[in-house]
């Protein structure tokens, strides 16, 4: 196991912002911050679709590379973290990230920018497990507990799937191939049957 | 008299150029992680050290975002 990443179904996200809330109440993350956000593409007008974004634990990191400081870790499941008492809080991880992942706590008329705060795929930061200085820091360490992210188990439709990349590719695969095109993907057949299962049902039609 | 005076300027160069040095306060490595050691995720009461315990109960997890194993309809679809 090495490669633990986030796959977001394009299909399947209703923008609920279940994961939003579950990620901020999970961890206790300030106003200002949001570690997980839902992205809506063509708002509006037909082809919309939404995704929920946070870190994607790049295999290659930009903001690992750029960091001065050296701050940034993979852990050895491919998970990107930080040691806060490094950052500099400089947002050069802010500029090199695809996925706009790094936040800065904002305080002050100013706009003083505080240390960088991301996704920890809730798997805390270089602090003792399940210790106060880690939640307060990081926020929960789900993955020490053997659980996933909340965002993605909070997902009530399974849009956003967590885990090892090739258990969720594999889930993902079966729900390609499985579920069909036009109204199948929303599983109207798995809810109300399909026509030709329905007419094989004594008095369907 | 003017022997003190000049020793006593060199001595007050000395320490005012010695003012002006740049000491290196953190040497970074560039491209090496700097910060404190994490913790594995298996390093704790509930595993007990024990990576292959951990790693199935991470999997087994993931599994049960499958919904077609969840609910037992993989062959019905």
């Amino acid at each position: 196991m090495a490669r633990m990443k986030f796959l977001c179904d394009a299909e399947r996200c209703i923008v609920c912002n279940g994961c939003v809330t579950a990620c901020k109440n999970e961890n206790e993350v300030p106003w200002g911050v949001n570690r997980r956000r839902v992205v809506t593409i063509k708002q509006g007008i037909p082809g919309e679709k939404a995704i929920s974004v946070a870190c994607m634990h790049c295999s290659d990191a930009p903001c690992m590379a750029v960091c001065p400081v050296d701050c940034f870790y993979k852990t050895d499941e491919g998970i990107v973290l930080h040691d806060k008492d490094l950052c500099i809080g400089c947002g050069y991880c802010f500029y090199a990230c695809p996925f706009g992942a790094p936040q800065f706590p904002q305080d002050g008329a100013f706009g003083l920018r505080g240390k960088m705060d991301k996704c920890t795929y809730c798997a805390g930061g270089p602090e003792k497990n399940f210790s106060e200085a880690e939640f307060k820091k990081y926020g929960r360490n789900r993955i020490a507990e053997g659980k996933l992210p909340l965002c993605a188990e909070m997902c009530s439709t399974k849009a956003l799937l967590a885990g090892d990349a090739d258990v969720i590719s594999d889930i993902y695969r079966t729900r390609v191939t499985r579920r069909g095109t036009g109204s199948e993907i929303w599983g109207w057949g798995t809810a109300y049957g399909r026509p030709e299962k329905a007419a094989a049902q004594p008095g369907g039609k | 008299m003017r022997k003190i005076m000049l020793a006593l300027l060199v001595g007050a160069l000395i320490i005012g150029i010695s003012g002006c040095g740049e000491r290196p306060t953190v040497i970074y490595k560039q491209g090496k992680y700097q910060g404190k050691p994490d913790t594995q995720p298996w390093d704790n009461e509930q595993f007990k050290g024990n990576r292959t315990a951990w790693e199935n109960a991470i999997k087994a997890r993931a599994e049960l975002e499958n919904e077609y194993k969840r609910t037992n309809t993989g062959d019905q679809l």
